[in-house]
């Protein structure tokens, strides 16, 4: 989340390719990166719909909320927006999106199109509050300098295992990755825990009640399960999983592995690994285009660690379009939410490369325009296939998030156990659930 | 009668000239100061219809242990930033006073107040980063221990106070110096003409005679700096362990995160009221409106 907060000074981009006379779509995003995707769509949608002009204006992710629901009161709100499963619970409850089942029953749509699971998760009570667009899984990006030099080769990179109580294969390579200052690794009996150089993993942070880059994948794969259904009121923090697990990161620094939580808050572990401090981090899908922009050495995509439960385990996340219940021009919204859910519009987004649209196959549309810009995000798509979890979806999510994120900073500080800190915050978040 | 008529035309005249920053007053800061009273009331989530709930709001402020941190690590904020930011201003307007009349000095000093905010933020973020930052690089040149600066709940506060103290020392100079100028010279000249010292001329002439200043840069930066939000939203966001979680972050929170319109409503009328007594007091306490120069 932290490149979020360094960008919030919002870019706002606007595009219109409007015929006169034409009724005007409002739509936003917050991802610069899929912007030019979504300008290709929106006029190519115009050429087909000339009574229709999309305009698309793009946000930082902070901005782009806070801005959203200020539209929702003063009735400036656009009338089609990128959505998420954190923010759409509370959207929903207040009567703010069209239902959107009785369009697509109208026109025929076949939700079956799209990756499994993905159509599912954005209805509620038999009624539709959005149309898949894309999906994301967590990967782990590693140094190739560092790892070459080490002698760990890509293949063992591939296939690591983790469990809570020694970390499993991949404890013994970020051992081989961390470096103190005078060269010695972890392995080594005089490396020095209180003078690296070189971290072999970074865990980002403390992630909120998501932990979708942080912790979720490792506690997942060691038996964890958020809440007992999406939309349950069921959460299940205080579980020994999630405890073993948020104890096992925060033992790293002790170990002289990771830095210590308090100095990678800044400017976090992006930086750290684009500056060579840090060996591998886990990051998102969304994230390729980033880093490949900025990292300078040989790096690689590699799918997380198979867990005690024997299976990899990545969170996995969908977004997609919403109308909203002010929009003065449904009609038109919905022929603009039915184009950008359409495999013309995804075929586009899938051959810029940026994100993995929603509709089977596409995806690895998307890894194969990617491999042409020399970039090998297949990790992604492993992760997919492996075990997926969906991101918890509650009421109350954003004080359900500032209690967990309270919870386990004090874990990673060290300043209370797992197992105390998050018996207490589970009672906390079964207060706003319920 | 040419009297009265005088006097009135000069009042019209007045009020002609506050007419246009009166318009800018009611409508942006009474008009929703009194709607933030009305919302005060209710219980409004920004996106349903608010409904008329009394006095809950403040009931359940007085028992929110969060309220309670978020105005004590504000008060807690002010006390580290006021104090060092004005005897720095001071000490900056006194040295320049004496030693320079120089323009570029005067730009230099007032230039990272004409940075914004979140720029100012931002920089010292990098800065500060404990393991790419050049401060802790210097620090480690130095052979001092490094230090995490914003991420450790023990120094992140002192951390933003130091970066506002940074920011903000050069207009409290420039506005120290605009008052020094308007001592006269002669005072300093007949004192030491009697052998007075420097110190004691500072403590004698210059320091009550710049009491007007020192009201107006005393209400206008306490209040300012318990409003402290901007910099802990780009630096901390509150965090680490809500160690900066001050009370406007805390208000805005409630507000956009947790969408509790009411709630910190209620909590930033309390704030007005408590800003409100404290400027009152400050007022009276250093008689503001009196020169001793009369």
């Amino acid at each position: 989340m932290k490149i979020k907060r360094l960008t919030f000074t919002s870019l706002a981009v606007a595009v219109s390719a409007s015929a006169a006379h034409a009724v005007e779509i409002k739509y936003v995003l917050w991802d610069s990166n899929q912007l030019p995707a979504y300008q290709q769509c929106a006029k190519d949608f115009s050429a087909k719909h000339p009574n229709i002009s999309v305009k698309i204006t793009q946000s930082g992710w902070d901005d782009y909320w806070t801005a959203l629901s200020t539209g929702f009161v003063s009735g400036t709100a656009p009338d089609v927006f990128t959505d998420h499963l954190a923010k759409y619970p509370e959207f929903v409850k207040n009567n703010q999106l069209v239902d959107l089942s009785s369009y697509i029953e109208r026109d025929k749509l076949d939700p079956s199109i799209y990756t499994d699971g993905l159509y599912e998760v954005w209805g509620k009570d038999g009624k539709q509050f959005g149309l898949p667009k894309d999906w994301d899984t967590i990967a782990m990006i590693v140094n190739m300098d560092i790892a070459e030099k080490a002698g760990v080769t890509l293949d063992e990179l591939n296939f690591m295992t983790w469990n809570p109580q020694d970390g499993g294969s991949f404890e013994q390579i970020v051992r081989k990755l961390t470096l103190d200052k005078n060269g010695n690794n972890a392995t080594s009996d005089k490396f020095d825990p209180n003078n690296v150089a070189v971290y072999g993993y970074q865990n980002p942070g403390a992630g909120g009640m998501m932990g979708q880059i942080e912790w979720s994948h490792f506690a997942v794969s060691n038996g964890f399960k958020f809440q007992d259904k999406p939309w349950g009121s069921e959460f299940y923090y205080d579980h020994k999983s999630l405890a073993d697990t948020l104890d096992y990161l925060a033992g790293l620094p002790k170990k002289g592995l990771s830095a210590d939580f308090k100095n990678t808050q800044s400017l976090g572990s992006d930086s750290m690994f684009i500056a060579g401090k840090a060996a591998i981090i886990p990051q998102g899908s969304w994230m390729i285009t980033y880093f490949d922009n900025n990292v300078k050495n040989k790096y690689h995509w590699i799918p997380l660690p198979k867990g005690p439960s024997g299976k990899r385990a990545t969170m996995f996340n969908g977004l997609a379009d919403s109308i909203w219940s002010g929009s003065k021009h449904k009609e038109e919204a919905w022929q603009w939410v039915k184009y950008l859910g359409s495999a013309d519009c995804q075929s586009v987004v899938a051959s810029k490369g940026v994100v993995f649209p929603a509709i089977k196959g596409m995806a690895e549309k998307a890894v194969g325009a990617q491999m042409q810009r020399n970039i090998d995000s297949s990790a992604f798509l492993t992760m997919s296939q492996s075990e997926t979890y969906l991101p918890p979806i509650a009421k109350n999510g954003a004080r359900i998030d500032s209690t967990m994120e309270s919870a386990i900073q004090s874990i990673l500080l060290g300043k209370e156990s797992a197992q105390e800190a998050l018996s207490d915050a589970n009672k906390k978040v079964l207060r706003y659930s319920k | 009668m040419s009297f009265m008529s005088r006097k009135l035309k000069s009042s019209l005249f007045g009020y002609l000239f506050i007419f246009p920053a009166l318009i800018g007053f009611l409508l942006f800061y009474a008009w929703p100061a009194g709607r933030a009273v009305g919302i005060s009331f209710t219980d409004w989530n920004l996106l349903s219809e608010p409904y008329y709930v009394g006095l809950d709001n403040y009931v359940e402020m007085l028992e929110d242990d969060q309220f309670w941190n978020g105005l004590k690590l504000s008060a807690y904020y002010v006390l580290l930033n006021i104090p060092l930011q004005i005897m720095l201003g001071l000490f900056l307007a006194v040295a320049m006073d004496r030693l320079t009349k120089s323009l570029f000095v005067k730009a230099a000093i007032l230039l990272p107040y004409l940075l914004s905010n979140v720029l100012v933020a931002l920089v010292w973020l990098w800065m500060l980063d404990p393991i790419l930052g050049i401060v802790n690089s210097l620090v480690a040149f130095f052979g001092l221990a490094p230090q995490a600066y914003l991420g450790d709940p023990d120094q992140a506060l002192v951390s933003v106070a130091a970066i506002n103290i940074w920011r903000h020392m050069g207009l409290c100079a420039m506005l120290f110096l605009a008052g020094l100028q308007t001592i006269p010279k002669y005072l300093y000249e007949s004192a030491s003409l009697e052998g007075v010292t420097e110190f004691q001329m500072f403590r004698k002439i210059t320091l009550p005679l710049l009491r007007p200043v020192m009201v107006f840069v005393l209400v206008t930066s306490v209040t300012g700096s318990f409003q402290i939000f901007d910099t802990i939203a780009v630096t901390t966001a509150g965090g680490p362990l809500d160690s900066t979680r001050v009370i406007v972050y805390y208000i805005v929170q409630n507000a956009f995160s947790f969408y509790k319109m009411g709630y910190a409503s209620a909590m930033s009328v309390t704030l007005c009221m408590i800003m409100l007594a404290y400027t009152l007091l400050q007022m009276h306490i250093m008689r503001a409106s009196e020169s001793d120069l009369n």
